[in-house]
Parts: structure tokens; sequence; C-alpha cells
């Protein structure tokens, strides 16, 4: 079997990095929601996530396996958010 | 940024540059942009292999040093990444894609590439055969960066770069086309960077 080992690269972002966006499309605070990993099961705030911006769209791992949790594609007024990789996503109703 | 992309028509027109080699939307850059959606992955070559798989099965599996003894291209070749910027006159080390799958008995009209890290990218068989795409391990006469795809990646110029996988490990063979890692997230299926093939629906 492969021996492949993955990072850390330097520089890499964290949830906080798409704060702003994730606010924008749920309409609440979510760098302190809670999500739990759908292929390794660990759970940690979005903030804690691994965030790649350098890219044709965002794409958020998990810190303790690095598969995909979250994919955000922006085409102008539209945005194509996919959660598959998230198990669990627990985060406060919008606030009015 | 480079200063070569500002002119004074604009950045759309770099300095001496044929404005016909440069793709609707995209401006020419002279440094090469390191775009990743996810950490570099690190395999140590002795246990780096290229696979063709179909219908499940491996196919035929290159080692790296078996790679290395097939016949290699120098390909100088235009890129066009999707995020704008197009980099011209590259020039890369590679094996052409129809030596590798010229190895294997098939019917497929598609393929997708897999890589370490799970990236995917799916490609009409008629688009990496004839001369078009390659398994590049070698950039401006040094060994492929892992930053930017090595120790091997797909070379497809002709579409848009996202195409070209970093540290892709073989290609599917597919009866049916299969949307890979971006197509699934609403980018175009198909990539013509000519026809300006950014998203879904263009
Ligand atoms: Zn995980």
């Amino acid at each position: 079997m492969t021996q492949t080992s993955y990072g850390p690269d330097d520089g890499t972002l964290d949830g906080n990095a798409i704060g702003g966006l994730l606010r924008e499309l749920f309409g609440t605070e979510m760098t302190t929601a809670s999500g739990t990993c759908a292929t390794c099961g660990y759970t940690a705030q979005v903030a804690q996530a691994l965030v790649y911006l350098d890219a044709p769209g965002a794409v958020m791992r998990c810190r303790a396996c690095a598969a995909v949790l979250a994919v955000i594609v922006r085409r102008q007024a539209t945005a194509c958010v996919d959660l598959e990789g998230l198990a669990a996503l627990d985060y406060p109703p919008p606030s009015s | 940024m480079s200063p070569v992309s500002r002119g004074f028509h604009g950045r759309h027109r770099a300095r001496g540059v044929d404005p016909g080699r440069v793709p609707p939307g995209q401006y020419v850059t002279t440094d090469f942009p390191v775009l990743s959606a996810g950490p570099t992955p690190r395999t140590p070559l002795e246990s780096w292999t290229f696979s063709i798989r179909q219908a499940g099965e491996t196919a035929k599996s290159w080692s790296w040093q078996q790679i290395r003894e097939l016949p290699s291209e120098a390909v100088t070749a235009d890129i066009h990444c999707v995020t704008k910027w197009t980099k011209l006159d590259t020039s890369w080390q590679a094996v052409s894609l129809d030596v590798l799958l010229g190895q294997v008995q098939h019917q497929a009209r598609y393929v997708r590439a897999f890589c370490d890290g799970g990236y995917t990218a799916n490609l009409p068989l008629a688009d990496v055969t004839g001369g078009r795409a390659w398994l590049a391990y070698g950039y401006d006469g040094a060994p492929l960066q892992p930053e930017h795809g090595g120790p091997a990646r797909l070379l497809v110029p002709h579409l848009y770069f996202w195409k070209s996988a970093k540290w892709v490990r073989g290609l599917e063979l597919l009866a049916a086309d299969e949307p890979g890692f971006w197509e699934r997230y609403g980018y175009h299926n198909y990539g013509d960077p000519w026809r300006e093939q950014r998203y879904s629906g263009d």
C-alpha cells in the first residue's frame, strides 16, 4: 500500500477565513458551530477546520483526517454549497 | 503581481503577447500561482505507482522507475486556469497518455483521473489521446515540485487547468462519463477555455 503523508503546509487557513462567507450564506455566525466529519467522526468547531481558498472554490477539510467537509462555489449571485462530508452540523438559529 | 500583465492596454493584454493566444476573460501572468484544494500529499517514489483501472480492477500499473523508462517528450504549452490566469510557453517533460493507454485493451469513452488526496477530474477519451495529454513529471528543466502536483500530474493544456490533475496516481477507464471533483460542484463538465466553459451551463 502507499505511504502517502499530508502537509502540514505553511499558511493553511482555518475556518475563520470563511467566517464572513458562511455568515452570508447561513445568516448566522458559523465559526462556532460544531461540525462532525462523516469520514472519521472527529467533531470540532468550524473555526478549527482546514480551509483552502486558492482553488476554484472554498474547500473546508477535517483537521484530523483531511477529508472534505464542505465545498462552496460562488458564481455571481448564486452559491453552490455542498456539505456532504459533514455527518452533523449544529449551529444556533439565525438571529433576526 | 507581475508588472508584465499591467501594460498600457490593461491587464488583458500583456506587452508583446499575441492576443490570439489568450482565451476570453483570461489575463497573462508570468508567475505560476499555486492552486490547491487540499494539503500537499507526499508519496515516497519507492511506493508511488501510476495505474489504469477498468471495471474496478487494475488493468496496468507502473512503478516510478518504469514510468521514467518510457519515452518522454519535451512539451511546450500555454496553460489556462479557470481562476483567470493564463501562462504562456510553459515547458514540461512528460509521457504521452497515448503511450500509457496504448498498453491496455479497452473500449472506454471516458476517463477519470484519480489522485493522492482524493481529487478527481473527468475527461473524454478523445481529449486524452491523439497527442493532446500527458503525464508530466518535469517542469522548467527540474523535477515537478509537490506544490505544482509533483511527482507527477496530468497535463491537458487545451482544457482549463483543473483538468490537469495534480498528484495524479492513475486513470479509471469508463464507458459513461462521471463527474470529477470540481465538476460535481458546479464547474463545467468539459472546460474549454476558448468557449469560456467555466461553470455548468456556460
Ligand atoms: Zn475526519
